[in-house]
This record gives C-alpha cells, sequence and structure tokens, in this order.
C-alpha cells in the first residue's frame, strides 16, 4: 500500500461588516422579512446602474495590511455571467484578472507548531440572493421563493495556495482566519448565518510525487467541525477509489451532515462558461498609497502581536496569552481586567476569565461581549484578593453577587455583605481559645495523633466565621495553641 | 407655432401668449392624428402630459420658469419614466410600468419640461431602420416607404413631423446621429460620461449615450443644458464645472464666424462607401464652412475601417450581459407555459425577444466565451485603442472633423431588413466616435431624391459648446434644417 500525502486549499467568502450593500446602498441588516432590504438595484430592475461603496474596499484594505499582502493600486470588477433565479442581473460583480489583494499569509498552530499558509489572493465580490424552498409563515406549494435580502452584501473572497497537508491544518487555518476577519472587524464571523462559509478543494498524491492529484471542491463548509469530517472522508474516498485502481474526477461536491459523506454535485463537464469581462459600469478601482497608510494607522494591533506582548508584560503562559487572544473581544476584557486589578494581579485575572468566566459564559451560551460581570468589576474583585481583603472562596461569592447584579463593584458587595476577610490577630485568637474550650473532644483526637481532626478545627473556625477567617492565619494559630 | 424654436416658444409661455397645457393640447391632438400613419410613438398618456403640464403653467405663472418649464418633450421608450410603460420596444417589457424616473426624465421634470410621450425604437437599440420594435415600424415622415432610422427612430420621426418640440435619445453606434441625418434634424451624441445613463436600459453600457434630437443646434444646446450633469449614481458619469452649452451660440459674431476654426476632413471619411449624391452634399457644406471663415485640412483615422468589427464584438458582448436579466423571473415576459426553470428561461427568451437581439445575444456569448475571448473580445479593445489613439492624433491637427453621419439618405422599409451585415455598414461613419467616447453631431446638409442628408461634426472630448456652435453658425447661413415634409401641416 503506498502512502498518500492530502493537499487542501482553501477559498473563503466571509461577508463584510458593512452597513450598506456594495453597489446599491441598502441595508445589509440579517434576518429582515424577505425581499424588504432588495432596492432596484438589488433586484436588477432595467437601467439601474452599481456604485461601489468603499466601506467594502476599506474592508479588503485592512484584510491585505493583517495578512502582509500587497494592495493593488488598481484592480478592476468583472462580471460572472450565468443564469440563476436569486442572481437577479444574470451576473455577479466579482474580481478577476485583477485583485484587490494579492498574496500575503496566516500564521497557524497545529499541536506544538507553527507554521504559516500562504495566500493567493482576496477578492470583492457580492453574495447572491436565497432560493427558498420554504420559509416560515409561507407556504410555497412547491415551488421555489426568491428573497433578494442579502443579494448584493458584500464578500471578501480569500483563497489559499494549495498548502495544507492535512484536515487539521485545513481547520487550524480556517479557525485562524476567523478568528482574524472578526479581530479587524471586517466580517461578523457568524457561520450559521452564513457570514463565514468556507469551500475546500481536496486532492490527494503519492509521497514524492509533485504533480498535484485531481482536486474535488468541498462547498459550503459552515462549521469547523463539518470541515473537518468532510475533508477526511473526502480523502478516505479519494484514496480508496485510487487504490482500487479508479481515478478521480474533478468535480464539485457537497457533504451531507446526516451521512457524513460528501457527494458530487456537478462533473467538470458541466462546468460553466462564466465569461468574464470587466464590468463596462464600474471604473477600475483605484487605491491610493495615502488610503493604505491611513488605514494602516487605524489597525488594531494584530493576534499575534497581541499573544506576544500578554505573554512578555504579564507573565503569562504561551497557552495562556494564545486562549486571551482568541478574539479582540477577549484580550480587550482581559487588559482591562488587568489595569483594573493592577499588574500582581495578571495572572489571577487570566484564572479568572479563564475558569470562572469562561463557564459562566458557556453556561449561559453568550459571548464575552455580553459579558454579565464588566471587566472593570472583574479586576477591582482581583485587586481584593491582590491585597488581601477577601480569599479566593470569598471571591467566588462575590463573582456570583457581581453577575447576578447585586452590587456596582467589589467593594460594594464586600461592604453591603460584610465579606471583608477577618485578619485581625487579637480577635482570631479570641475565636480559636473559645473553639479549643467547646470543642474538647475534637483536640483530644489531635493530640492522640488523628491529622483530621485539626482540619475539623480549621473548619469549625471558617464556620464560625462564615468563611471569612484568614485560612492562613487560622493554621498558624491553631497549630501554636495546639503545640 | 409647430415651426417655433425652443427659445421662441419659451418666451411665448414666459410671456404667457401660450399656455403649457394648450401646447401639450396641440401636440396631441397631433400625435392622435398622424401617429396611427408614423408609429412614432410606443406610449401616450394624455391625463399625466396635461397634469405636468399644468404644473408647468402654475411655475410659469409664477414667474418661475426655466427654459424648458411647459414645453413637450417626446422620450425615447429605453427611459424609464415613473408609472410609464417602458419596453425599449421589446415584447420582453411590454408588461413593464417603471417604478422610478431615469436621470434624464428627473432632469427634464426638474427643468419643468412635459412628458409628451414614449417613442418607437428599434428592440433595445439595436438596429439602424427601427424595423426590429416588437411595436412595428416606424415610417420616415419624407416618405412613408422609408425607414427613419434607428434605433432613435420613432424620436427622429416625431420631430421631424412635427409630432413633437424636441426629443430624446441615445447613441450606441449612431442611434441619434443617424436617423437625424434620414429626418433632416439635428441630434448630438455627447462625450460619454457627459449624460448619466442612470435609468436608461443598458444595450452596450461602455458605448451607450443619452442625447437630443431637436430641428436647430441652438434647440440641442438648450436640450443639452437640462440633460447634462454628474450623477453619482452612474460611476461612468464625469464630475466637471456646470457648463453653459448655449454660451457660444448667443455670443456675438460677425460675418466669419468660424475664422480660425481648423476643420480636419479624414481621408478614410471621402473614399468609397458613401453615395455620390451625398457626398456632393458633404462637399457643398464643406465649401459654406470654408465661407464662415474655417480653414479645412485632410487628416487620417487609419483604424477606423476596423470599427464596425470592432464594434460588432463589444457592443454584443456587453449587450448579452445586459440582457442577461430579463429571465422571466422578476419582471417582464415570461412564457405562459414551461416545463422547469431551464424551460422557463429559454421559452421567456425565445418569445419575449426578437431576432436581431437574439442574434447579438449569441454574437456576444460567442466572444466572451472561455477560448475566443482573447481572439475576439480583447483584440476588439485593442483596435478600440487605437481608433482613440487616431482620434487624438487628428485633433492635434484640427478643431472639428467632418463628413458625412450616413453613407445613404434613408433607405426602403425591408430593403436591408434581411441582411444584416448591410444594415450594420449604414454605421461606418458613426460607430468609431462611440468606440472613441467623443462628441459628435449630425445637421441637415440638404436633399437628394427628396431625401434628407446629414452632415457629422465630431469634436473631442467635452467640446459640446464648440461643436453645438459650428453646427449653428452653418444652420445661422442654411435653411436646410427649417425644410419640413409635406402633409403635416
Amino acid at each position: 500500500m503506498k502512502a498518500w500525502e492530502v493537499v487542501i486549499g482553501i477559498e473563503t467568502h466571509a461577508q463584510l461588516s458593512t452597513r450598506a450593500k456594495i453597489f446599491s446602498g441598502s441595508s445589509t441588516a440579517f434576518g429582515a422579512e424577505p425581499n424588504v432590504q432588495a432596492n432596484a438595484v438589488d433586484i436588477a430592475l432595467p437601467g439601474v446602474l452599481p456604485v461601489l461603496n468603499r466601506g467594502a474596499v476599506e474592508c479588503a484594505i485592512r484584510f491585505g495590511l493583517a495578512v502582509g499582502a500587497k494592495i493593488a493600486p488598481r484592480s478592476v470588477f468583472a462580471r460572472k455571467n450565468y443564469f440563476y433565479p436569486d442572481l437577479p442581473k444574470g451576473y455577479q460583480i466579482s474580481q478577476y484578472e485583477l485583485p484587490v489583494v494579492v498574496g500575503g499569509q496566516l500564521a497557524i498552530v497545529v499541536g506544538e507548531s507553527e507554521r504559516v499558509v500562504k495566500l493567493t489572493r482576496a477578492h470583492l465580490e457580492e453574495d447572491a440572493g436565497k432560493s427558498l424552498h420554504e420559509c416560515a409563515g409561507a407556504n410555497f406549494h412547491g415551488r421555489t421563493g426568491i428573497d433578494l435580502n442579502r443579494a448584493g452584501t458584500p464578500l471578501l473572497e480569500i483563497v489559499t495556495e494549495p498548502d495544507m497537508r492535512s484536515s487539521t491544518e485545513a481547520v487550524a487555518y480556517a479557525r485562524a482566519l476567523h478568528a482574524l476577519v472578526r479581530w479587524i472587524g471586517i466580517c461578523d464571523g457568524n457561520m450559521q448565518e452564513g457570514s463565514f462559509r468556507c469551500d475546500a478543494n481536496v486532492s490527494v498524491r503519492p509521497v514524492g510525487q509533485t504533480e498535484f492529484g485531481t482536486r474535488r471542491e468541498i462547498k459550503n463548509l459552515n462549521s469547523f467541525r463539518f470541515m473537518q469530517q468532510a475533508i477526511d472522508y473526502e480523502v478516505q474516498w479519494q484514496i480508496a477509489t485510487l487504490e482500487d485502481g479508479g481515478t478521480v474526477e474533478q468535480a464539485t461536491v457537497l457533504f451531507d451532515p446526516q451521512s457524513g459523506e460528501t457527494r458530487a454535485m456537478r462533473s467538470k463537464e458541466d462546468a460553466h462558461d462564466y465569461r468574464y469581462f470587466p464590468d463596462p459600469d464600474l471604473l477600475p478601482l483605484v487605491i491610493d498609497r495615502q488610503w493604505v497608510d491611513e488605514i494602516a494607522r487605524q489597525m488594531p494591533e494584530l493576534p499575534a502581536a497581541r499573544r506576544d506582548r500578554l505573554a512578555t508584560d504579564y507573565g503569562l503562559s504561551a497557552y495562556d496569552a494564545k486562549l486571551l487572544t482568541a478574539s479582540l473581544e477577549l484580550a480587550t476584557y482581559y487588559e482591562t481586567a488587568v489595569a483594573a486589578a493592577g499588574n500582581s494581579g495578571a495572572k489571577a485575572c487570566a484564572n479568572w476569565v479563564m475558569v470562572d468566566l469562561t463557564a459562566r459564559l458557556n453556561k449561559e451560551e453568550r459571548d464575552i461581549g455580553q459579558s454579565p460581570i464588566s471587566a472593570e468589576q472583574l479586576g477591582g474583585m482581583v485587586a481584593r484578593i491582590v491585597d488581601g481583603t477577601i480569599s479566593t472562596n470569598i471571591a467566588r461569592k462575590v463573582f456570583d453577587a457581581l453577575c447576578n447584579g447585586e452590587g456596582r463593584s467589589a467593594d460594594e458587595i464586600i461592604a453591603s455583605q460584610g465579606l471583608q476577610q477577618i485578619t485581625d490577630g487579637d480577635a482570631l485568637e479570641t475565636l480559636i481559645d473559645e473553639l479549643l474550650a467547646t470543642n474538647a473532644a475534637m483536640v483530644a483526637e489531635y493530640r492522640s495523633g488523628k491529622e483530621k481532626a485539626f482540619n475539623a478545627l480549621v473548619g469549625q473556625a471558617m464556620k464560625a466565621t462564615r468563611g471569612k477567617a484568614n485560612p492562613q492565619q487560622v493554621n498558624a494559630l491553631l497549630r501554636k495553641k495546639l503545640g | 407655432m409647430i415651426a417655433a424654436s425652443l427659445q421662441v416658444l419659451a418666451r411665448a409661455l414666459a410671456k404667457r401668449e401660450v399656455s403649457s397645457v394648450e401646447l401639450t393640447h396641440l401636440y396631441l391632438d397631433r400625435i392622435a392624428r398622424h401617429n396611427p400613419q408614423l408609429n412614432a410613438f410606443i406610449s401616450v398618456d394624455e391625463g399625466c402630459s396635461l397634469a405636468q403640464a399644468r404644473a408647468a403653467d402654475e411655475r410659469l405663472a409664477k414667474g418661475e420658469g426655466g427654459p424648458l418649464t411647459g414645453i413637450p418633450i417626446a422620450h425615447k421608450d429605453i427611459f424609464c419614466a415613473q408609472g410609464w410603460l417602458t419596453t425599449c420596444g421589446s415584447r420582453m417589457l411590454n408588461n413593464f410600468v417603471s417604478p422610478y424616473d431615469a436621470a434624464v426624465i428627473t432632469r427634464f421634470k426638474a427643468a419643468g419640461a412635459v412628458l409628451l410621450g414614449k417613442t418607437n425604437m428599434d428592440e433595445f437599440a439595436m438596429g439602424s431602420s427601427n424595423e426590429t420594435s416588437f411595436y412595428g415600424p416606424v415610417r420616415n415622415p419624407w416618405n412613408a416607404d422609408c425607414v427613419p432610422g434607428g434605433s432613435s427612430g420613432g424620436s427622429a420621426a416625431a420631430v421631424a413631423a412635427a409630432l413633437a418640440p424636441a426629443a430624446t435619445g441615445t447613441d450606441t453606434g449612431g442611434s441619434i446621429r443617424q436617423p437625424a441625418a434620414l429626418c433632416n434634424l439635428t441630434g448630438m451624441k455627447p462625450t460619454y460620461g457627459v449624460v448619466s445613463r442612470y435609468g436608461m436600459i443598458a444595450f452596450a453600457s461602455s458605448l451607450d449615450q443619452a442625447g437630443p434630437l431637436a430641428r436647430s443646434a441652438a434647440d440641442c444646446a438648450l436640450l443639452l443644458n437640462a440633460m447634462a450633469g454628474f450623477d453619482e449614481r452612474d460611476s461612468t458619469s464625469v464630475e466637471r464645472p456646470g457648463e453653459d452649452y448655449c454660451r457660444e451660440i448667443d455670443a456675438a459674431a460677425g460675418d466669419r464666424p468660424l475664422a480660425g476654426l481648423k476643420i480636419g476632413l479624414p481621408v478614410e471619411f471621402f473614399g468609397e462607401g458613401c453615395r455620390p449624391e451625398v457626398m456632393h452634399l458633404v462637399e457643398a457644406a464643406i465649401a459654406e464652412y470654408r465661407k464662415l471663415g474655417a480653414e479645412t485640412i485632410s487628416v487620417s483615422l487609419p483604424s477606423m475601417q476596423l470599427s464596425v468589427a470592432a464594434y460588432y464584438v463589444i457592443a454584443p458582448a456587453e449587450a448579452s450581459s445586459n440582457l442577461a436579466r430579463f429571465d422571466g423571473v422578476r419582471y417582464g415576459y415570461r412564457a405562459p407555459e414551461y416545463q422547469d426553470l431551464n424551460d422557463m428561461y429559454s421559452k421567456s427568451r425565445a418569445q419575449g425577444f426578437g431576432a436581431e437581439v437574439k442574434r447579438r445575444i449569441l454574437i456576444g456569448t460567442y466572444v466572451l466565451s472561455h477560448g475566443y475571448y482573447d481572439a475576439y473580445y480583447l483584440q476588439a479593445q485593442r483596435i478600440r485603442r487605437l481608433i482613440a489613439n487616431d482620434f487624438a492624433k487628428a485633433f492635434g491637427q484640427c478643431d472639428v472633423i467632418i463628413g458625412p453621419t450616413s453613407p445613404s439618405t434613408a433607405f426602403k422599409l425591408g430593403e436591408k431588413a434581411a441582411d444584416p451585415v448591410q444594415m450594420y455598414l449604414s454605421d461606418i461613419y458613426t460607430i468609431a466616435v462611440n468606440l472613441a467616447g467623443l462628441p459628435a453631431i449630425s445637421l441637415p446638409c440638404g436633399f437628394a431624391g427628396g431625401l434628407p442628408a446629414g452632415l457629422q461634426l465630431i469634436g473631442n472630448y467635452f467640446a459640446e459648446t464648440q461643436l453645438l456652435n459650428v453646427a449653428h453658425r452653418y444652420q445661422q447661413v442654411s435653411d436646410w434644417h427649417v425644410q419640413r415634409p409635406a402633409g403635416f401641416d
């Protein structure tokens, strides 16, 4: 049996977060009643003309800068001609020979090792509408409904070189890209609503062979899990086909999540001839250096740089720094919390964000932007742990209270609920003396060598103070008294 | 009244010697009387036109009128007009009532002009004889057996027969100038980008340009003042300082008003291909220009001979894509019976489009196809650049280029209908101008066998004001343009 090498290239359609469509000026908001966000241009009335939304171009420039690509000083919109009911003009305005973003690369981490995936290009285009076969509140009686709300939504199509060698690498790339487009604020990344859709070009070849095998393109992968499953199935199918003496024909395939299989949608023979030609309704897109420089000045610190800085500035592990830079919102939340807690609380903040807060968000199915506790509140609470006002255990109560909106700040909750740690040595000594007097049996047990009794006495002390006694001080006093 | 210039009409309206309602009635009556014979109009809406006329009269009564307020204008049925059937001469849009106004319509509305009706045209502006219209051919008022030219043939026939004081047209390869020549009118195609294409149903987007069809250069200048201007809704619209196209016409001039003007005569315009009786009239007009003080020199446009070939690649390529939206899905014609989606598309388009439109969609689809694109489309674009370079060189030597508009006078209905190449050759002098994006005018220069012939003036980019003046000075010393066909008094 031969050894096989997998070759994968990814094409991603990222819907750009502009308020208006790319050529028509109508709204891009998701979820409106069918066709209410389609104006004369979107429905392609006779005589209407496209006008480019410069906001979409700005998104493309941001992306190009983020991946170290060349921003083309002159690029050209072209018409991709084909008939489909949800494509009102009978052509899609896209870019073909001269795209706006050329080259670039994206770092991915697979296991312990980091590598880069090279990008071929990224180009601007418009989305099509949707064909609806069923729709809440409407019965089409076996016909197809057309919703043109999405028609004309700006897309950035991001194309990689055939640079990935496993489904794991492909998913790592898709995740890194997904994080990046959200980080730089050009795409909301909502895969369920179709804001971020991937196609994977997959082929296999015997290890050592330099030519690529024949590829099949898996369309519309709208989750990372499906991407992994679809590529794994496709690779296994291609290898099995070739090992059985068969050949792989170039084709477009769809992944069926139900069966976990890919199946051919159309072969190369019925591939469209799209008859691309420059759109005469639009002038070439000219981007001058000043525009690029202006956008470069507004770019946020990119994820890799932020990750390295968090590790250095706050002494975090590489792993923690990576987790905290999963999104711009999370990284910003973390640094805002540290600012409130002080640098000595940086590690504690990291733990609170990654453990307690993440658990709470997961349970409530919220993301960091909807956190019930603000970064300032969390940092303020950590500051009180650091200065010994409360113990970590008491802090959990404060955390819950803040999440439940019981107070505006940790200090307010500590004061109103009397949670301040008891660190007054005299008070604790009195308390311990009383405890030893009333628990003579436990004291005797301890003295007879049962270490467990010591822990029970600590527990009694904590119970008597409703957890507020400083545990270290209680321990020390007990040891001293019990001698 | 029906022979009056727009300036005279405007003065009469401003002085309240006539009302817009009276004027509109006058033309509506003439349309009712003569249109059955000419077939120049596709739609007339008396109620709508008279309502606009009443509004114009109110403006005029308050002394708020402009040069076109209250004047009825006919519009080619290629311009979308809100509430009006807008067919583009096609069965495909036989049921299409536009929900919006084209930029040209909006600008005429703002000027207070009255929308008199929508004029007949070759289907989707594809034709040089007005015989491809779904609504039947238009007849030439000078001879009912002859074509009026095309594609703006309805507009030309309407103005020539005084069914409208003036009209709009569009010109992709000569569709304003050639009908102007064949109907004894003055018609102008402005520089590409001067008039917004928004709401003008696209034939070949990189060539289409709207312009006026009227009885004189002075009328055209007034109309262009209303039509021209930057429009952010058309990305190919050109942003420039405002221009008064009447400026040079209105300036005082002596008996040699064109002294210093250099007229270029391209050798390619004066060789074979033009009928001698037309050439004779063109040469007489050139002699007249010398009397007006102009100097003539010989220039050359060597790539012009390739213009028809390049045009019949580029225009159909763009058209094949522009007409893809007519698919029966959202508006327009849908076949009554079909099996499935593809059958719906093919039946709707097969039944909705006429033969010439289908021919051009097929040509356009072919030249853009994989494996043919470089040989046809790219090659045609190269020729287009060569032609533009030829003109640039010529305008280094002269101010205005003069030649015939059309190689012949109006031909008989049906004469060229069976031979598309002969039909395409009727545009040999006009097409190169569209490929280069230049402005040009056709103006009357005499009659041969009772039929009018046209003189074409081509200017450099944005030289409309000068071009209109050069045409106007000839019309000050000639009376061809005031001749009117018999039977339409």
